[in-house]
């Protein structure tokens, strides 16, 4: 009685934290990407208990978050960002170099992406900037807001990681979209930054202005930048409405699908399963999306909204560049498919940014207006 | 209250502004399931295609050459591997960008230019050209090392056919080369296509040729799964490919060898058959070619040196040459004097040294010209008597002469297993109205007229005759008028199945002459080699008995179109010099047929070779025969020989 007490207690510990709804979606996905996983990596059983470990290192860390109350949350946004920060400074100074980027920095007996980290903390920073002047916000904060998204990804771009810098410029972005960064600034900021392309465009590496020019005309060259999206986009075709089956891609095994355990892995996935994986993958998608909506739109203060709000449409943001990559409507950059890529960095700052939702959820009440 | 406003409208906009992110993001999601439907559902077929095409490849497996060897089994044309430089001109964006890198790596001369683009030409687009045959095992090693650079070039393993004994065979092996557009549509046409698939070659002539279907074998493939790099994956299907037959020829190679370097720099041509058989024993046209140089296309600078050489290395004499065959004919002649019982052997005419036509002062001249008083018809072969045929051929007319001397096979071509041979000529009354037909020529030249026949008696006028007819002719005497149809290859071996086919192996037909008959030219013939023969030095010290006949024919251009050579002008003036001859006279096992072009009389050049070709096969044999320096890497098969060496070479000969 008194264990199966304390046994009831400590479940109720465990739980309490978590969103049901978030968790049901997040193990799904889970469950599908060790299924395209095992297929795309050629039934490589170590890859896929490796990603099942990651997955419960995140799980943990996530439950951990959730933990978390966002009070202290709002307490870590301006040490976390400046960390962040320095961590991307000290890349710049120290970091290593993985396929021609400067991404990765020592840390101990580990190296860390802390591009990464900046995924949660541009956002987390601005959320708590805003909270801090909701009561008076002015167009300056906007601009503050701006300068808070563009020193990170300064330093990204420079590293260079056009599609991390992107995504964080994008989660700034979301942050003072919803903090009511006023229409009038957004045309003029559309406009001025189609003004900017020329230069942005001077600035580009090689192989990413190549990246953006066979976005434009993949079949313009087939054998070189063109190859992946052409065959990706091959694989996804040839799967037809309802794929050729699990472990029957013919483009994934005989590997004309590049780096198809990672970014590409969706290709795998639409070759496999076909145009109805394809729809469910999207439901699930979308109904995670949903869930960080409903999230956002009850969470009491401006921080919780605006967070969740961040980190609903990053997610988004993050399939939906994926997916439109492999499937050949956008440039290819380094985005991997949330929760179903092969790679743990990624999937714990996912999953971070999970917690903090549920944090923002289950401690809605006690945040009195 | 302001603050709360303030706050609760700070709260719609954002609830306004999340429902506009959540339109947005419907709106991203549509767009994607959009396109995941234009992809998987309407463009689905397209990718299909795409798909199975990326990954499965059907490569043709070609079949082994069969090879060509002589009758002791010595290799005349053989397969050996080596590594080739291909091109697929189609899938190369920037030929001269290639073709200059790659230069860079392996030695690219301008000839292997010139021939790569003359085939490039040629050739169907989507076939791979060789750029460099035969690379070197470091070539090997750089282009492999930079493959990846130079999409649509290969390093190739092939087969390759060399011919060791090079110009010795030539005109009989013949040779292999690239296939081209006009046998591609023949092919196609044929329905043999199937079995050329991957083949880049095939027989353009000799016996490459005519057993091109017999050699080539039937085409193979594989179906493999490949990956994005076009590495085979694993095979879905194999179906082998069926190697070409081994033609064993009854041709002797070191006979051959040993009649190729006697004739040494002399132009002409020699035929030996087994009259018991019509094997080919050796078949030689001097001056030959290197067959070697046309496989993969002959360069036009050596092309230009072989074609415009006055001695025509490139003309099968052999097989096309048309010579007047010259008092080699009158042993057939006497044969149709005798069937048709026309003359009596015992019959005997005045010899006042030339022949007159009543009624004309016309002489035709005799070679002795005091003339030898009388002459029978034995005496007349023997010592070659003009005069006798001369009248004979009058005496007879062209209309009994010409059925008789078709029985030996002159006028028709020989049927022999190659190539393009020619059928000569023996002249009839509807020949020559055939033959000066049309408007050129006036009505008076395509009658016949009697002294037409006269010239015809010694081999001259009108008759032409390929060395290999009047060897086939002297074959049939000596086989006592049983025809067989000379044959270079004596079986086919299915090296699968074990199986032989004999070619040729029965008679054609057998003309019945009289024995008695046959018995007496074949005695006159013999008489030749004797004291008092025209080629009684050639008869010296034979250890079997051997009859032959000799000829001399006054030169007629032969239709070769030779060029006048001012140093040859003399030379090209000169009789060309026959001799015919078959031994041993009991039972014949060689009939020989040698011509030396411009050579004199026909005892000085001719005979000699013959004499010594007899000699050699068939009393002994000199030593081993080997190849000339060949390219092929492989060795030589070559047959120790277990004979004694031959006796000594005929002496030399007077005039």
């Amino acid at each position: 009685m008194n264990d199966y007490y304390l046994l009831r207690r400590a479940w109720e510990r465990l739980r309490s934290p978590i969103d049901g709804w978030l968790l049901a979606l997040i193990m799904a996905l889970f469950a599908l990407s060790l299924v395209v996983l095992f297929s795309a990596s050629n039934q490589n059983l170590d890859k896929v208990i490796n990603k099942m470990t990651f997955m419960l290192v995140a799980l943990g860390i996530m439950w951990g978050v959730a933990n978390v109350r966002p009070q202290t949350l709002m307490q870590l946004a301006v040490p976390g960002y400046i960390v962040g920060v320095l961590l991307l400074l000290g890349v710049a100074l120290f970091g290593d170099v993985v396929n021609g980027s400067r991404r990765w920095l020592h840390v101990g007996v580990t190296r860390i992406q802390p591009s990464e980290v900046l995924k949660i903390m541009v956002p987390m920073m601005l959320a708590w900037y805003f909270q801090k002047h909701e009561n008076a916000l002015r167009w300056h904060h906007y601009l503050v807001g701006a300068v808070i998204i563009i020193i990170p990804s300064l330093f990204i771009l420079k590293q260079p990681d056009l599609g991390t810098a992107t995504l964080i410029m994008a989660s700034g972005f979301f942050v003072l979209f919803l903090a009511g960064l006023p229409w009038k600034v957004m045309i003029t900021g559309a406009v001025a930054f189609g003004a900017s392309l020329p230069f942005v465009w001077n600035m580009m590496h090689d192989y990413q202005r190549k990246r953006v020019l066979t976005l434009i005309d993949p079949s313009s060259d087939p054998l070189g930048a063109g190859y992946h999206i052409i065959q990706s986009m091959i694989a996804i075709g040839s799967g037809g409405p309802t794929g050729k089956g699990w472990l029957s891609g013919t483009q994934t095994h005989l590997e004309f699908i590049p780096e198809r355990t990672t970014d590409f892995i969706f290709a795998v996935y639409a070759e496999e399963f076909g145009l109805a994986g394809n729809l469910l993958l999207l439901a699930l998608y979308l109904l995670v999306i949903g869930r960080g909506l409903m999230i956002a739109a009850k969470a009491t203060t401006l921080f919780g909204r605006l967070m969740a709000g961040s980190i609903t449409l990053s997610f988004f943001t993050y399939a939906f560049v994926n997916m439109g990559m492999v499937a050949g409507i956008l440039p290819v950059v380094g985005v991997p498919l949330p929760l179903i890529s092969y790679g743990g960095t990624a999937m714990v700052t996912l999953l971070i940014g999970f917690g903090i939702l549920m944090s923002i959820h289950k401690n809605r009440p006690l945040i009195k207006r | 209250m302001a603050p709360f406003t303030s706050q609760q409208q700070a709260e719609n906009q954002f609830q306004l502004r999340l429902l506009l992110a959540f339109a947005a993001m419907l709106l991203g999601f549509v767009t994607l399931a959009a396109r995941f439907a234009w992809l998987q559902v309407y463009q689905h077929e397209h990718f299909a295609t795409l798909a199975q095409n990326n990954s499965i490849t059907l490569s043709p497996i070609i079949p082994n050459r069969g090879l060509i060897v002589d009758r002791n089994g010595v290799v005349l044309a053989q397969n050996y591997s080596a590594y080739t430089l291909e091109l697929t001109p189609y899938k190369i964006e920037n030929l001269e960008q290639t073709l200059s890198q790659l230069a860079e790596l392996v030695d690219i001369n301008a000839r292997d230019i010139k021939r790569f683009r003359k085939q490039a030409e040629e050739s169907r687009n989507f076939e791979s050209i060789p750029l460099k045959i035969k690379l070197t095992d470091d070539e090997v090693a750089k282009v492999s090392a930079n493959i990846w650079r130079f999409p649509g070039v290969e390093v190739k393993a092939r087969l390759f056919r060399d011919y060791p004994f090079k110009e010795i065979t030539a005109h009989v092996v013949g040779y292999i080369g690239r296939i081209n557009q006009k046998e591609m549509e023949r092919l196609e046409e044929n329905d043999e296509l199937a079995d050329y698939r991957g083949s880049t070659h095939m027989g353009k002539t000799g016996l490459e040729y005519t057993y091109e279907k017999v050699l080539h074998g039937t085409a193979g493939f594989e179906e493999m799964e490949t990956d994005a790099g076009g590495r085979p994956v694993r095979t879905l299907r194999r179906v082998s490919p069926v190697n070409g037959h081994t033609l064993k020829l009854a041709l002797d190679i070191e006979l051959q060898k040993f009649a190729w370097e006697r004739f040494g720099e002399r132009r002409g041509a020699l035929v030996a058959l087994d009259p018991a058989t019509g094997g080919v024993l050796a078949f030689i046209s001097k001056p030959g070619y290197d067959p070697n140089l046309f496989i993969d296309g002959i360069d036009s600078q050596s092309w230009k040196d072989l074609n415009d050489d006055w001695k025509k290395p490139l003309v099968n004499r052999a097989l096309r040459g048309l010579y007047p065959p010259g008092s080699t004919f009158k042993p057939f002649m006497a044969m149709a004097a005798l069937e048709t019982k026309f003359r009596d052997p015992n019959y005997t005419i005045p010899d006042p040294g030339y022949f007159s036509l009543p009624g004309s002062t016309h002489r035709f001249r005799d070679s002795k010209p005091s003339g030898w008083g009388s002459m029978s018809m034995f005496r007349s072969i023997q010592v070659s008597s003009d005069t006798y045929y001369y009248k004979l051929a009058w005496d007879m007319g062209i209309d009994r002469l010409e059925p008789q001397l078709a029985k030996f096979g002159f006028g028709s071509p020989t049927g022999i297993d190659l190539d393009g041979e020619a059928r000569g000529v023996l002249p009839s009354k509807e020949w020559k109205r055939k033959r000066f037909a049309g408007k050129r020529y006036p009505e008076a030249a395509r009658v016949w007229t009697p002294a037409d026949v006269v010239p015809i008696g010694i081999g001259q006028g009108y008759n032409t005759y390929t060395p290999l007819q009047v060897a086939h002719a002297v074959a049939i005497l000596a086989n006592n008028g049983v025809v067989y149809r000379p044959h270079v290859v004596k079986e086919i071996e299915n090296l699968k199945t074990g199986e032989i086919t004999k070619v040729e192996p029965n008679p054609v037909r057998d003309n019945h002459p009289d024995p008695a008959n046959i018995a007496f030219v074949k005695s006159a013939m013999e008489a030749v080699l004797k004291p008092g023969g025209t080629a009684a030095r050639i008869g010296a010290g034979l250890s079997y008995r051997m009859a032959g006949k000799t000829g001399t024919a006054q030169v007629v251009q032969i239709k070769q179109g030779a060029k006048y050579n001012a140093a040859a002008l003399a030379e090209q003036h000169r009789d060309h010099s026959w001799f015919v001859a078959f031994a041993p006279v009991e039972a014949p096992r060689i009939a020989i047929a040698v011509i030396v072009e411009n050579g004199g009389w026909g005892a000085s050049a001719a005979a000699p070779l013959a004499r010594e070709v007899a000699d050699f096969y068939l009393t002994g044999r000199k030593g081993e025969v080997s190849a000339p320096n060949s390219d092929a890497p492989s060795a030589q098969h070559v047959r120790a020989d277990k004979n004694k060496p031959a006796a000594a070479p005929a002496e030399e000969v007077v005039e």
